[in-house]
């Protein structure tokens, strides 16, 4: 039983909040991702948990203890740090030995255990160097092999493979996913990569500034982000947002973007309704813009500007109106940059938000 | 002409070092060897050295360096170590106790000297405070040369209060440039506090440890001014009978014959521990 429960975690450095009031709730088991731009508290938030920095208000519980006063030894941890923190003085085996060897584990356990992930994380030919004669990419995965070889029912990770090749951190991932279903720790995962975040998290939670700013599971921060950041921060590239203003008359509301009129799903006509004459952001992804042959309903008319191919698809970059929009097309696409084309909305994968928040609009649920 | 002002400049910044440790060192030290060495006719000669070994206080002046040495040393580095790992624990007046330990290093070693004899002399304020305790009723005669022991006792507590500060000063400078991250690190996975100061903190103070060791032991064989002061000739030091026979016997050639051969411990001493503590290439630096 190892659930983590942050209530009201307030933490201030100086004059930043690096953690306004953060409520957190994370099940026995699950893989929590914290994902959020440089700065905005996610090592704070893991160095409150791991009993590091000591909060300024709130309580912290690991299971059902309340262990906000408690030291970082007795919390029960393993954590893969930021800045890796791999002592330099030891040879790679008592790096990630060192844990079991502060329990006073057996010698024949600690060895078939280190060797157990080095042989994970492909440290097995480097057991006997020091860090001094690794790479910043091997150190790394000392850190991460010192981390899990302890078992810890909770297991923080701090971008555990922001320092490795492409393809060397493709196949972390997948490796620490697969460790993740075997060992079922309570894992907190930081990172700034949200591929490695949708790719990983049983829920995503999304930070900025301090807060958390929507925490769901992967699908639904992709398909419903809760606000304009969210949307702009989690995709590749991001949600396109553009200006609108809504009219409502006796057939229901439309949205006017540049001179077209988009007909919002039923879902939202209420809601849509009721802000007659405001002006809204529509937000879509890139992949739910399709180039139609001609003028129908829910187009717009675009400019293609820049035409990327990217192997699976091609990559569009359209003036819409003033806006800048990116809307990814099959790579068999027929497309020449400065043609002028019909972009179709799917208005069942459009984001509506407040113009003035870019709070998202919720659907009314019929 | 712009690569050879960029070869000449850094050799042209440590040009006024070079005259200052020229002054200053190299030819005092040229000096002494050509005093030790020199017979009155200029020629070389080992009769200085000769002399001094046969001097009835050689021995024991030898005798006393090497008992201060190893009864100081250890002493005071393991007191400077537990004092720099508290003070760098940053706890409630942290600052003031370290302004309390730096005391000694802003006085000089005579002074110290005289201020350890106001406080162990027979009517010294010791004498004074176990008298109105009622400890002793005659005054405890701590600078005795019937007492030698209790004498040798007196220098090994005022040299230690005279320079563990410098050791200290060393060790926390050290402290303080390790990253916290490795501090944290052994805390998360588990280390009690004596279990990380053995296995983090210490290996990697190993460094400065070395820097302290050399500094306080070059101290050590240099000794004199304290132990003069408390002691006299009763107890006499190498670096006292240089003095000595410079001062008292109008002997330059043996005074320096004395220099040299602490000098020669000197440097044998930084030998060993340069090569005890010697850390591999690998270990060195942290990431
Ligand atoms: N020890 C500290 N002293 C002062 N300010 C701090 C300290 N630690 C963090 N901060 C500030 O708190 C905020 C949050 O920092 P934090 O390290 O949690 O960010 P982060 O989300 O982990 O960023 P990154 O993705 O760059 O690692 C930042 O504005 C940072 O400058
Ligand atoms: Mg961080």
């Amino acid at each position: 039983m190892a659930g983590i429960r942050f209530q009201s975690i307030r933490k201030v450095f100086g004059k930043t909040v690096a953690a306004d009031s953060v409520s957190l709730e994370i099940r026995d088991g699950e893989f929590m991702v914290l994902l959020g731009p440089s700065g905005c508290g996610k090592t704070t938030l893991l160095r409150c948990l791991a009993g590091l920095e000591h909060v300024d208000g709130g309580r912290v519980f690991i299971g059902d203890r309340d262990v906000t006063d408690r030291a970082p030894r007795d919390r029960r941890i393993a954590m893969v740090f930021q800045s890796y923190a791999v002592f330099p003085h030891l040879t790679v085996f008592d790096n990630i030995a060192f844990g079991l060897k502060m329990q006073g584990r057996p010698r024949d356990e600690i060895k078939r255990r280190v060797e157990e992930s080095a042989r994970l994380l492909e440290l097995t030919d480097f057991l006997k160097r020091y860090p001094a004669q690794l790479s910043g990419g091997q150190r790394q995965r000392v850190a991460v092999a010192r981390a899990i070889v302890m078992q810890a029912a909770v297991l923080l990770m701090d971008e555990p493979l922001s320092n490795l090749d492409a393809l060397l951190r493709l196949q972390m991932r997948a490796e620490l996913k697969r460790l993740h279903q075997e060992i079922k720790a309570t894992t907190i995962y930081v990172t700034h990569d949200q591929v490695e975040a949708l790719s990983l998290g049983d829920r995503i939670a999304v930070m900025q500034s301090g807060r958390i700013v929507q925490c769901d599971v992967p699908m639904n921060i992709y398909d419903y982000p809760a606000n304009k950041f969210v949307g702009g921060f989690i995709g590749t590239p991001p949600m396109n947002f553009l200006p609108g203003v809504v009219h409502a008359n006796g057939d229901g509301p439309t949205v006017v973007v540049g001179e077209s009129h988009l007909a919002p799903a039923p879902a939202f006509a209420h809601a849509l309704s009721a802000k007659n004459g405001e002006p809204i952001l529509l937000g879509i992804r890139p992949e739910n813009l399709t180039l139609a042959p001609n003028q129908q309903a829910n187009t717009i008319r675009a400019r293609v500007r820049v035409v990327e191919p990217l192997g699976s698809h091609k990559l569009l970059t359209m003036q819409v109106g003033t806006e800048i929009s990116k809307v990814s097309v099959a790579p068999d696409q027929r497309v020449a940059p400065n043609e002028d084309v019909w972009l179709h909305f799917d208005p069942e994968k459009i984001r509506w938000m407040d113009a003035a928040t870019g709070e998202a609009i919720s659907a009314t649920v019929e | 002409m712009r690569v050879k002002s960029e070869t000449i400049l850094p050799y042209s910044l440590l040009v006024p070092t070079l005259i200052f440790v020229i002054l200053l060192i190299v030819v005092p030290i040229g000096q002494a060897f050509l005093l030790a060495f020199q017979a009155p006719d200029s020629s070389f000669t080992f009769a200085h050295f000769q002399k001094m070994a046969n001097d009835t206080s050689f021995g024991d002046a030898l005798r006393f360096t090497f008992l201060l040495l190893i009864f100081i040393v250890p002493m005071q580095v393991v007191l400077a170590i537990i004092m720099a790992l508290l003070i760098h624990t940053r706890f409630k007046g942290h600052t003031l106790f370290l302004y309390i330990y730096a005391i000694p290093l802003a006085i000089s070693d005579l002074a110290a000297g005289i201020a350890w004899l106001s406080i162990f002399t027979e009517r010294g304020y010791l004498n004074s405070i176990l008298n109105q305790l009622g400890i002793f009723d005659k005054p405890f005669l701590f600078l005795s040369y019937q007492n030698l022991p209790a004498m040798f006792g007196t220098i090994v507590v005022a040299e230690s209060w005279r320079a563990t500060a410098i050791v200290m000063t060393i060790l926390l400078a050290g402290l303080q440039v390790i990253p916290r991250d490795y501090f944290e690190a052994a805390d998360v996975f588990g280390a009690t506090t004596l279990k990380r100061t053995l296995f983090v903190v210490l290996p990697l103070l190993r460094p400065s440890l070395q820097n302290a060791l050399i500094i306080r032991t070059i101290f050590a064989f240099q000794t004199f001014a304290v132990v003069f002061a408390l002691a006299g000739r009763v107890i006499p030091v190498l670096a006292g009978e240089s003095y000595n026979w410079y001062v008292a016997n109008r002997n330059p050639n043996i005074a320096a014959a004395y220099a040299v051969l602490v000098l020669i411990f000197t440097v044998a001493a930084t030998w060993f521990y340069l090569h005890f503590f010697q850390t591999s290439a690998a270990e060195a630096g942290y990431d």
